[in-house]
């Protein structure tokens, strides 16, 4: 069985963001980054599909710049037997553009699986896996959080507004991974040894003109500091006002 | 529950690093904050070692992490194993010693000692977990002066029958296998000191937990006798050579203590910063004010100081340079400034500091014994005394 795992270069989820200069992109100075949490499910997913094959390839691809090679490393160590990064200086706004770029070097691959994680911690697009899967005219199923395949075939299960889909698809198929899929397992030692010596094929792409930009960049509005109106009953009447008047919620 | 620890790094130590260097402290981090964690403290509280953890600190490659690939390690580098000994005790001392005595003190000197045969047959099974190993120097009257020893080893037609009783064992009591310390010649012959793999089922060999610890509670700590234990001549490791040799042992376990407080320290201050922010009295948090601002501050400097004296030794230890003295000194002063730490956190905490629910005075209570084993502060003084003066205050 032979996967593509396409991942990506975050911040940190917990790290505090900051916009640059420019006003349109975040400062990475001191910014810590890691792999995008849902690609580490679409990772796991690909090597436990591996392993109950019993053989088979899984291989990581990453568009960004040369950094993402230590990201893209965090998969090889998990396990994954090699990667190919897209170099981009930067990754474009326009998401159909990255779209392009990754489907352009699936297309020949022979992949019976293209994994995605759901959603990336830093542009919330959820696009790419999707407009990828219509690129190469694969059937997409987003947001997996349980999967089986069977020859050919697979069902998913998606977790939706009060209650759970269960999707049957054709191979091969693009997919994107929620959360609950799996339990994604630690780099272990040994693996981020052995990761060093996997090969990393790097390509330099370009993109057409964007027909995209990012205009601004804000932070959300400072939350103001909280007021309150009394104690005990004798404050409900004023409450209430407030909400009415003021907050305009009732 | 605290949020997700981040590292102390003021002087960007990161940038030192390198890749895999930084990938391995990434995994021990997380290991420590989703598995460790969550379970330390009622292990503290019971007294029991965390056993169940071996498996997956194992398959992971904690243990005996900078020895080869080809016995079933990882093969990392001296930094490396720092920062895994760091990220540890960053989580508990006693899960650091387990992993230091198990790595530095019964794989090293398999494999800086041992034959061939003894490494293919010992080392893999060790680095699985599938065996846990023990260090047998220390006696009941032979802490700081181990040349002392009164543990004897005498030879016989098949093997060896080993007579004595060792104290203050880590992992002794779930050990399978000890490496036992004895004299083959006169007792007062230091240099008849040699080292032996000793199954812990062999008849004549017992172990006794030592009870009422108020340190190292989440660590196993035990008594061993030895009376007339009859081992094979394949139980010999043939490199070791009088006191010296164990003593290179402890070189490795006290570079990796060197590291692993500067965790301990770290885990502290994390905690009094987080705490001194949220905790407000008169009005506002506590972290404004200056006098707990002094404690925050003297805490980071001294484990930045730290932080970079032991990059430095890891250094040097991979590039072969390295002495014992250096790693007296860097053991000395990191346990001391960890202490230092720990107490100040406590205090920052207020009464909240002395509860179990804050790692603060289980750090501090913890380093304790380390302060006092592998070589006590007050023995690395002396050491380093007699390395820049060239006269020895104890012998």
């Amino acid at each position: 069985m032979k996967i593509a795992v396409c991942i990506k270069r975050v911040p940190d989820t917990e790290t505090r963001i900051r916009i640059a200069a420019d006003g349109v992109s975040a400062d990475e100075a001191g910014v810590k980054f890691i792999l995008n949490p849902y690609d580490e499910f679409a990772v796991e997913e690909a090597l436990q599909r591996k392993e109950k094959a019993g053989a088979g390839e899984v291989v990581v691809i990453a568009l960004g710049p040369d950094a993402a090679q230590e990201t893209m490393r965090t998969a090889l160590a998990m396990g994954a037997d090699r990667g190919v990064l897209l170099r981009a200086d930067a990754i474009p706004a326009d998401v159909l553009a990255v779209a392009k770029a990754l489907a352009a070097e699936l297309k020949d691959g022979g992949y019976d699986l293209v994994l995605f994680g759901k959603i990336a911690a830093d542009d919330c697009a959820q696009a790419v896996g999707p407009m990828t899967a219509e690129l190469l005219g694969l059937p997409c199923v987003t947001a997996v959080s349980k999967l089986e395949l069977d020859g050919g075939k697979g069902v998913a299960h998606r977790e939706i507004e009060g209650g759970v889909e269960v999707v049957e698809f054709a191979l091969p198929a693009v997919l994107t991974a929620d959360k609950g899929l799996n339990t994604p397992r630690y780099p272990a030692l040994k693996g981020i040894m052995a990761a060093k010596k996997k090969p990393v094929e790097v390509k330099p792409v370009t993109f057409a003109a964007p027909r995209l930009r990012v205009a601004a960049l804000e932070m959300p509005p400072a939350r103001k500091e909280g007021r309150i109106v009394g104690e005990g009953p004798d404050a409900v009447p004023e409450l209430v006002r407030l909400l009415r008047e003021e907050a305009k919620v009732l | 529950m605290a949020s997700r620890f981040d590292g102390v790094d003021f002087y960007d130590v990161a940038s030192l690093l390198s890749e895999d260097e930084r990938a391995v402290q990434a995994t021990v981090r997380q290991w420590v904050d989703e598995k460790l964690l969550p379970v330390i403290n009622r292990h503290y509280v019971e007294g029991t070692f965390p056993k169940e953890l071996i498996p997956e600190m194992a398959q992971l490659g904690f243990l005996g992490a900078n020895l080869p690939e080809q016995y079933g390690c990882a093969g990392l580098g001296n930094v490396a194993y720092g920062l895994i000994m760091q990220e540890l005790e960053r989580g508990d001392s006693g899960i650091r010693s387990f992993a230091s005595v198990q790595g530095g003190l019964v794989m090293y000197p398999i494999f800086a000692f041992g034959s061939e045969e003894q490494k293919r047959r010992w080392l893999p099974k060790l680095a699985s977990g599938e065996l846990i190993g023990c260090f047998g120097l220390t006696e009941p009257d032979f802490g700081s002066n181990p040349g002392g020893m009164i543990t004897t080893a005498r030879e016989t037609g098949g093997g060896w029958v080993l007579n004595g009783a060792k104290m203050w064992i880590t992992n002794g009591s779930m050990a399978g296998v000890a490496i036992i310390w004895a004299k083959t010649g006169a007792v007062d012959d230091a240099r008849s000191i040699r080292g032996f793999i000793v199954p812990t089922d062999t008849p004549g060999f017992t172990a006794k937990d030592q009870k009422g610890k108020l340190s190292l509670r989440a660590s196993d700590t035990s008594e061993l006798v030895l009376q007339d234990v009859t081992v094979g001549k394949d139980a010999l490791l043939p490199a070791s050579q009088g006191l010296k040799s164990p003593l290179m042992c402890l070189t490795q376990a006290r570079y990796g203590i060197a590291w692993g407080v500067v965790g301990a320290a770290m885990a502290c201050y994390d905690e009094a910063l987080r705490y001194g922010k949220q905790r407000v009295m008169f009005g506002r948090p506590i972290a404004g004010f200056q006098l707990q601002q002094q404690r925050l501050a003297d805490m980071l400097t001294e484990i930045t100081k730290a932080q970079l004296l032991v990059l430095q030794l890891g250094r040097m230890k991979d590039a072969g340079t390295m002495t014992p003295e250096q790693v007296s000194l860097a053991k000395r002063n990191n346990v001391d400034m960890a202490c230092e730490c720990a107490r100040e956190a406590r205090r920052l905490l207020g009464a909240n500091g002395i509860l179990v629910e804050y790692a603060a005075m289980r750090h501090l209570v913890n380093l304790e014994s380390v302060y006092t084993y592998e070589g006590t502060h007050d023995m690395h003084t002396l050491i380093l005394g007699e390395a820049v003066t060239g006269l020895s205050a104890f012998e």
